[in-house]
């Protein structure tokens, strides 16, 4: 299978956005890019997975390349593994759902969809690259657009948070090139350097370069995916953005950080990785409970999510901190996991938005009695955030806990005590929210005449939640499917020793 | 040769007896999954097309499908206990079906199985029995309401998840399913959802056995860790072994690694039981359907900490500290709800605490137990009574149901004289109250009597103050029917008819139980290590219980039966214990401070605070300073060549100032 054909694919469609005329024939042809880029997403598991049961054992299939700018050593190089397989499979998800979500967009359509589209190359492009260079490109690619998307089309101080959030991920980035410029410089093929992933990994970067250089490329990775304290562009970019932009940014962009921490901090640099790992655990400790405390307080429904996004995105980070192959297997889970609920979370909440157009939890109620989908949706994606067994959330959170306790140290165990206590603040906020908004007595006499959801809104919530439950009734597929991807990162992991 | 011939059989009979587990397996493995999952099927049916299609037929449709579930239970019961349960006299546990659901680790994976023993046999029968019950009930109960289908999908999927957790052969199974069960409770109790009590009941419910949860997953993650797995079977059999003696050695706090995991564990099960101090939630829980109360918040659901203490009491034997935790919390409990109900008027509050009380019963009978043969007896009792007490508690649940069916209201007050309009319930529930209060020959009287026995047996004061609340369970619950059904009828008139058919069968069915089920040899079939115990009814022993139920009774007839203002002067006389005990021994109020007063505006407003101040003030500042810095040296990029040059000029002084002067 051409992996080229993930980054050919919203090209064309893109392009065709372009040419097309009006709302209706925009909004078409995005929905057909977006379901072949599912089907796609499809055929890669499929493919892939008879690769594996053909016996093949290499580390990562479908690779191809050619060369980019050859004195510098840029190549495009892609192939997959499991880890990006799934993390392709949960793009496919979300960037559908988000096209459906944004059906009635009537503002500038044309421009707001070719964003759309053209983020999902970037995440595709980031999931899939084997050279640093090009994965920092498409890193870029993923980035950029979003100011346009919150600039445009948010609501609420959207240029502050616009301005924000791109200036905080423009920064995360600048901290990402000089990590990987930091491992460019220290690889040697007769004397030329190399950006390509597999040639750093063969190379034994030195300890005392990695010391360096890791913190750099982790905190730059970290800021994408909420690393206390550079959460703040969280709540704020994720409430003024519009609902696909929202869903987009929770869903995929703050994949790409855990991701980037794992594959590029994590794999490429373990000795650092162990050497630093306290403070990776600490700092995830922190986003987990003192997100979820926050959480707590907020009465604006997008900000409840954006926070509970922090401190989900905690267990991300504990778990690659923990360095155990459990734990880093839930942390792979967490992020597919993660995604697909907070995405199925803003969607509701934007479906919500777009009939009350309030999103403060003391102005709304009752709306299981208008709203009796649209809150089903909210509750399912509630239930999935505070981690209830048949939903994602339960599995990725349980692999993480199992995989934290396999470390025997008390240090080791105060922290997974502390992100398990995060599951009873979760508990709290989320049934506030829910006891608020959905149920209890109708607090708007205007919300009684709401209509339900429309038929793009219903498939883009139905296919969330097969994913939710795609992973939470039947969990060894993915954690069949992401096993030896992880493998490959422990084996390096484990052959790292520190040096005092 | 001699040796060799007293092997030999000994070979041919492990063959024989493995070869005839696998046919077992076979055969039971062939429709045991039916029984959780044929309320599974109705959950999904009627959860996502009852709205539309099955509006009026759902009701039908759920108590169908679990009425093939309860027969199919029946026939797994009669299997197990009757035909090939027993191997050479034991009771064995028979693994139907397990398969890995998520592996972590090559030792550590939860399985999702079928585990089929003497424990979780009965358990099926009770709750799909009552379950059943409670399905029959509710199609004259629920009869017109607006979510009619909701409430069956609801039904079916706490049947389905307390199925699958009695059944469970992994400890995170029961995990996953006591989280389910958690979630139908909370989905049921929130039913009438536009009632803000209702959702703030709901709420708690949910959060405060969430809370206890955590005790039982930090709970399962030390034993899982210790004992290398999450199989019941194989982290018994691994604690047990010598290999593993560093969980019975101190770790922290000079308490052993097992304890800390076991009494974690029984924090969870404390949770679910509404044991002191987690018992808040119960009372307030009787906000949901009435039916639903009888099903989970007395029947079933209720003593799923029960359960799970008396599922992994082998471990718990290895633990005496646990034990004695456990001790503690069931009495205090059973004596604390004893005499909070002596004082409430909601009768279904009344039922919450008696429920509560009686489960404090079960707790302390497992503290108390032994593991081997007659000191077992605490073991056998403790299950004996959730037998029993699964009958009479939710015919009290449907009968007060009934009641509040026909006077739309759960006050005392309102109540009185029902007699004449109801009879069937009044003699039902009498029939209930009876086999609470202990009174033979109802099923209470055996069960609690062993209970007694058990701790008349092994220490001297629980006993005292069992027995002390046996008389306040029987005062208080005939208090609650003299004040319903005697006393002077206020408001009704004749034309009110007693409910419809579905109402009435299943409390005439469950009378029945109530009647009969005592006669049970129950140590026979129930015990630690699936040895028949002997049944140790003695008449000479049950005096004093029945003694102080019948004075107990005798009392609440003098209070309550006419309308006196008897109860008026004595709870004057009593003063301040009548008021504390009135308002629950202020628990509430100390819960409420603790979250609202200190998690809410010391933890959760600072944290909120600090992040839009302090972090992102930090983040802004940094940005803001960046700005200033900017805008100030931007005039330098003026475009004017005179100052370019100005620039130029200075810059060479300047340099020439600091190579001839300062270089040196």
């Amino acid at each position: 299978m051409n992996l080229s054909l993930l980054i050919i694919l919203p090209l064309i469609t893109a392009a065709g956005i372009l040419l097309a005329k009006g709302l209706k024939q925009v909004r078409v042809i995005a929905f057909i890019g977006a379901s072949l880029q599912l089907l796609l997403c499809l055929a890669l598991l499929y493919f892939y997975h008879q690769e594996r049961v053909k016996g093949n054992t290499t580390n990562f299939l479908f690779e191809d390349g050619y060369v980019w700018y050859r004195s510098l050593g840029f190549n495009y190089h892609v192939g997959v593994d499991g880890i990006s397989v799934a993390m392709i499979l949960l793009t496919a998800f979300v960037v559908i759902a988000a096209v459906l979500v944004s059906w009635k967009m009537e503002k500038m359509s044309k421009e707001f969809f070719f964003l759309l589209i053209f983020l999902s190359l970037g995440a595709y492009g980031f999931f899939i690259s084997l050279d640093l260079f090009t994965l920092f490109f498409f890193l870029e690619i993923a980035v950029i657009p979003k100011f346009l998307l919150i600039g445009i089309w948010g609501s609420g101080k959207k240029e502050y948070s616009a301005m924000k959030l791109a200036l905080m991920l423009m920064g995360g980035s600048s901290l990402v090139f000089v990590g990987l410029a930091g491992l460019y410089f220290n690889t040697n093929i007769n004397g030329a350097h190399s950006f390509d992933i597999l040639y750093v990994t063969q190379m034994q970067i030195p300890v005392h370069v990695q010391k360096i250089f890791f913190p750099f490329a982790f905190v730059g990775f970290g800021i994408f995916t909420a690393l206390f304290p550079f959460h703040t562009w969280v709540p704020d970019g994720h409430s003024s953005a519009p609902t696909a932009a929202s869903m987009f940014l929770a869903g995929i962009s703050m994949k790409l950080g855990g991701y980037g921490c794992l594959r590029v901090a994590t794999w490429l640099m373990p000795e650092a990785a162990k050497e630093y790992s306290t403070i990776i655990i600490v700092l995830a400790c922190i986003a987990i409970l003192y997100g979820a405390f926050a959480t707590m307080m907020q009465t604006d429904l997008k900000y409840i999510n954006a926070y509970s996004s922090v401190s989900h995105c905690g267990f991300i980070l504990l778990g690659i901190g923990m360095l155990t192959k459990t734990a880093i297997n839930g942390a792979v889970i967490q992020m597919v996991s993660h995604g697909l609920m907070t995405a199925l979370f803003f969607a509701a909440i934007g479906m919500i938005y777009d009939r009350t157009h309030s999103r403060k939890v003391a102005q709304l109620g009752g709306l299981m009695k208008m709203l009796p989908f649209i809150s089903t949706v909210f509750v399912i994606a509630g239930l999935c955030s505070l981690g209830l067994p048949g939903f994602s959330g339960f599995v990725a959170e349980m692999t993480v806990f199992m995989g934290s306790w396999e470390k025997g140290d008390m240090f080791y165990r105060v922290a997974t005590i502390i992100a398990c206590a995060s599951i009873v603040v979760t508990a709290v906020y989320i049934l506030r929210a829910v006891g608020s908004v959905i149920m209890g007595p109708v607090k708007n006499d205007e919300h009684l005449k709401l209509g339900d959801a429309g038929w793009n809104e219903k498939l883009a919530a139905a296919l969330l939640i097969i994913g939710i439950i795609a992973i939470g009734l039947v969990p060894f597929w993915l954690t069949e499917l992401i096993d030896p991807g992880t493998e490959t990162i422990m084996n390096s992991i484990d052959k790292a020793v520190i040096v005092k | 040769m001699g040796y060799r011939r007293r092997k030999q059989p000994q070979i041919v009979l492990t063959i024989y007896i493995k070869r005839e587990d696998r046919t077992k397996k076979m055969s039971y493995s062939s429709y045991i999954p039916l029984i959780p999952l044929l309320p599974l099927a109705g959950f999904v049916v009627l959860g996502i097309f009852g709205r539309k299609y099955f509006k009026r037929s759902s009701g039908i449709i759920g108590t169908f499908l679990l009425l093939v579930s309860t027969v199919l239970a029946l026939y797994t019961a009669y299997q197990y206990f009757f035909v090939d349960g027993k191997v050479d006299g034991v009771y064995q546990p028979i693994t139907a079906i397990k398969y890995t659901w998520l592996s972590f680790s090559k030792n550590v994976s939860i399985d999702m199985g079928i585990v089929l023993d003497p424990i979780s046999v009965m358990m099926l029968v009770v709750v799909t029995f009552v379950s059943l019950m409670v399905h029959i009930f509710s199609l004259g109960y629920m009869k017109g309401e607006e979510r009619f289908g909701t409430y069956y999908a609801f039904l079916g999927l706490f049947t389905f998840s307390m199925l699958g957790l009695v059944i469970s052969t992994n400890l995170f199974q029961i995990y996953i399913f006591w989280e389910l069960v958690g979630v139908s409770s909370y989905l049921l109790i929130g039913y009438y959802y536009d009632k803000p009590s209702a959702v703030a009941a709901s709420k708690k419910a949910f959060i405060v056995t969430r809370f206890a949860d955590l005790g039982f997953l930090i709970g399962i993650l030390i034993l899982a860790f210790y004992g290398k797995s999450l199989d019941i079977k194989t982290l018994i059999e691994n604690i047990n072994s010598s290999e593993f003696n560093t969980i019975t050695a101190a770790s922290l706090l000079g308490i052993s690694a097992l304890t800390w995991g076991l009494t974690l564990v029984f924090i969870g099960g404390a949770g679910k039981s509404a044991m002191f101090p987690l018992h808040i939630w119960l009372p307030d829980a009787m906000e949901g359907p009435t039916p639903v109360s009888a099903l989970i918040h007395a029947a079933t659901m209720v003593v799923a900490g029960v359960y799970l203490v008396a599922r992994l009491f082998p471990l718990f034997t290895l633990s005496p500290a646990a034990l004695s935790i456990i001790t503690f919390v069931g009495l205090v409990s059973a004596l604390l709800a004893a005499i909070i109900a002596c004082t409430q008027t909601d009768i279904k509050r009344v039922l919450a605490y008696s429920t509560m009380s009686q489960i404090g019963y079960m707790m302390f009978a497992l503290g108390i137990s032994g593991y081997d043969g007659e000191g077992g007896l605490g073991y056998t009792a403790s299950m004996f009574h959730l037998f029993t007490h699964a009958f009479f508690k939710s015919l009290l649940f449907l009968g007060a149901g009934a009641v509040i069916h026909m006077i739309h209201s759960n006050e005392m007050k309102d109540m009185g004289g029902l007699r004449k309009y109801m009879p069937i319930t009044h003699i039902t529930f009498l029939v209930a109250c009876l086999a609470i209060a202990g009174i033979p020959p109802f099923a209470g009287f055996f069960s609690k009597e062993e209970i007694l026995l058990a701790a008349y047996h092994s220490n001297k004061l629980v006993y005292a103050v069992a027995l002390f609340t046996s008389g306040l369970t029987a005062f208080y619950m005939f208090r609650l029917y003299f004040s319903i059904f005697w006393r002077k009828n206020k408001q009704l008139h004749d034309h009110h008819q007693e409910g419809t058919v579905s109402m009435k069968l299943p409390l005439i069915i469950l009378a029945i139980c109530t009647v009969v089920a005592g006669l049970i040899p129950f140590g026979k079939y129930v015990s630690t290590r699936g040895l028949p115990l002997e049944s140790h009814f003695d008449p000479v022993f049950s005096l004093a219980p029945v003694a102080f139920g019948i004075a107990g009774i005798l009392l609440a007839m003098w209070m309550y039966k006419n309308e006196t203002a008897r109860p008026e002067r004595i709870s004057v006389g009593l003063g301040g214990i009548y008021k504390a005990a009135y308002r629950k021994f202020y628990i509430d109020e100390i819960y409420m401070f603790i979250t609202k007063k200190i998690i809410f505006n010391l933890v959760g407003r600072p944290a909120a605070w600090i992040d839009r101040n302090v972090v992102d003030g930090t983040m802004n500042g940094i940005a803001w300073t960046t700005g200033k810095i900017s805008a100030m040296i931007k005039g330098v990029q003026s475009g004017k060549v005179q100052s370019y040059t100005l620039y130029f000029f200075g810059g060479i002084i300047a340099l020439a100032i600091i190579f001839l002067y300062l270089w040196k």
